[in-house]
């Protein structure tokens, strides 16, 4: 939807070469007699990153309806990670190449933050940590036990990661998914 | 802007001292005007007519405006021989909400039979110095982190020298404008020393508004603007006192306005007939929120306002 640049306020958000940002900022300046200029802190909706860029007053830009919903991840088909509202129970999808290395901690049932633009699925953002089994684990290498993540073991998503040797196969462990790291053991094998 | 969670209580109360500090250099703006032997006026807040102005629009009121400035009212006061005026103002100008900008605001404007622009720079210089000094404060003021050094005379830069030197472009003789207020506020303002006021002074020809054209170099008018801790305080004149010349530019205007704005704009035939009779004379216009901010060391026009529109 086309809107005058003068529209825009703080938090708004804006469709620039198809790429969807918010509105971090909104500054308004003008010379006494001169034309209205609107600097615009603008953040990337799809991987954080910030930028600043001025309009002059009559510009118009693209203002997008941006939402973010609670959704639980159901699970993969083809290319497609399928999602559920859990009040609506209706489902959206988001293509594996938009869901990147996030893939590798996204279990079945998981809770997730969804960001919508009108029916688009735009970007996901996991739970701060996750809990996933370790599915295989290579036998350690005696000489790496100096280090504290001396092993990788692949948990149930596919994804390796290092870990203490201690670790076994069908352990539960907690994962921060922001850093991807391992952090602690919740359950030891049975 | 302002914080969400203040109560309007509590943000009255913050802004107190701001609000206290108005009223006070209200009072010495006045008394520093009449010893000088200047009148204060009033004129309409609703008026039939304004200056049209392509980038200033303004609020309709059944069938009026709302005053952008006083100036076309001063102007015919000095045209009946009222020599030297003041006037404290509200003016309203659409869509101006910002930092520094609130829609409604308030103006002080003087004129000087005589007088040139770069006397109403002098004005000035002689205002804020005479404020700090009764406000106990001598030549520097406390700003944003800065001591500002008012001692006069203040740094004067055409602007010519000034884009040149920070943009590489010469408004005065380039054809396309339309990148001077951007550059302006993105390039020139903020190469501007913060511990010193400075004046920018002659403009392009093409944007001298009510302003006269420099006899000795046409390419410039006798315009200059004062630029104080970041802000653009006060924009200063040698008025055009060519009736035909203000009518063209006039023209000229309320055509842009029609083209960009859509809007009918009425031509100021009482201000126009007026002209014939105005001498030679100097004015200026001082937004005094901004003035008040500076003094309260605060960049934001809301903490100096009671009640700044939403």
């Amino acid at each position: 939807m086309a809107t005058d640049i003068e529209d825009i306020r703080k938090n708004s958000k804006l469709l620039i070469n198809a790429i969807p940002y918010n509105v971090d900022d909104a500054e308004f300046m003008k010379p006494g007699k001169g034309r209205a200029i609107y600097r615009l802190k603008l953040r990337n909706l799809q991987d954080g990153s910030a930028f600043e860029r001025t309009f002059h007053s009559g510009e118009k830009v693209d203002e997008v309806s941006v939402t973010s919903q609670e959704m639980q991840y159901l699970y993969k088909q083809d290319d497609h990670y399928i999602f559920m509202n859990t009040e609506t129970f209706e489902q959206t999808f988001l293509d594996e190449a938009l869901i990147g290395n996030k893939k590798g901690f996204l279990k079945d049932g998981t809770i997730v933050n969804v960001l919508l633009m009108g029916e688009k699925t735009l970007d996901i953002t996991l739970p701060n940590f996750v809990e996933l089994k370790v599915i295989e684990s290579a036998v350690s290498n005696k000489t790496d036990t100096v280090t504290s993540q001396a092993k990788m073991v692949v948990l149930e998503t596919g994804v390796s990661i290092g870990v203490p040797t201690f670790i076994k196969e069908g352990d539960i462990l907690k994962i921060d998914t922001r850093s991807g790291s391992y952090v602690e053991r919740i359950t030891a094998k049975k | 802007m302002t914080n969400t969670d203040e109560t309007e209580r509590q943000r009255l109360a913050r802004i107190r001292p701001g609000l206290e500090k108005r009223a006070n250099i209200y009072r010495i703006v006045r008394s520093f005007f009449c010893d000088r032997g200047f009148l204060e006026v009033e004129t309409p807040v609703r008026a039939p007519t304004i200056a049209p102005e392509l980038h200033i629009e303004p609020f309709e009121s059944e069938g009026y405006f709302l005053s952008t400035s006083p100036e076309l009212y001063m102007k015919r006061l000095l045209s009946a021989e009222y020599e030297k005026l003041f006037q404290i103002s509200h003016c309203f100008r659409k869509d101006e909400k910002g930092k520094q900008h609130n829609p409604e605001f308030i103006m002080l404007e003087w004129y000087r039979t005589g007088g040139d622009y770069m006397q109403m720079i002098d004005d000035t210089e002689q205002l804020v110095v005479h404020i700090a000094d009764t406000l106990h404060l001598g030549m520097h003021i406390p700003y944003q982190g800065h001591m500002i050094d008012i001692t006069p005379p203040w740094l004067r830069v055409t602007v010519k020298d000034a884009f040149m030197k920070h943009t590489g472009w010469d408004p005065v003789t380039a054809g396309d404008l339309s990148n001077f207020d951007i550059d302006l506020v993105t390039k020139i303002m903020p190469a501007f020393p913060m511990n010193r006021p400075i004046i920018l002074m002659d403009y392009p020809a093409s944007m001298a508004s009510l302003s006269r054209i420099n006899s000795s170099n046409p390419q410039v008018a006798e315009r200059a603007e004062v630029f104080i801790g970041g802000m653009e305080l006060a924009n200063a004149f040698s008025e055009l006192t060519d009736p035909d010349q203000q009518r063209k530019r006039f023209q000229s205007e309320i055509e842009q306005i029609s083209k960009e704005r859509s809007r009918t704009h009425i031509m100021p035939e009482k201000f126009l007939d007026s002209l014939m009779y105005l001498q030679p004379c100097g004015g200026i216009a001082l937004g005094i929120d901004r003035l008040i901010m500076l003094f309260n060391d605060t960049n934001i026009i809301d903490d100096v306002v009671a009640f700044p529109e939403a």
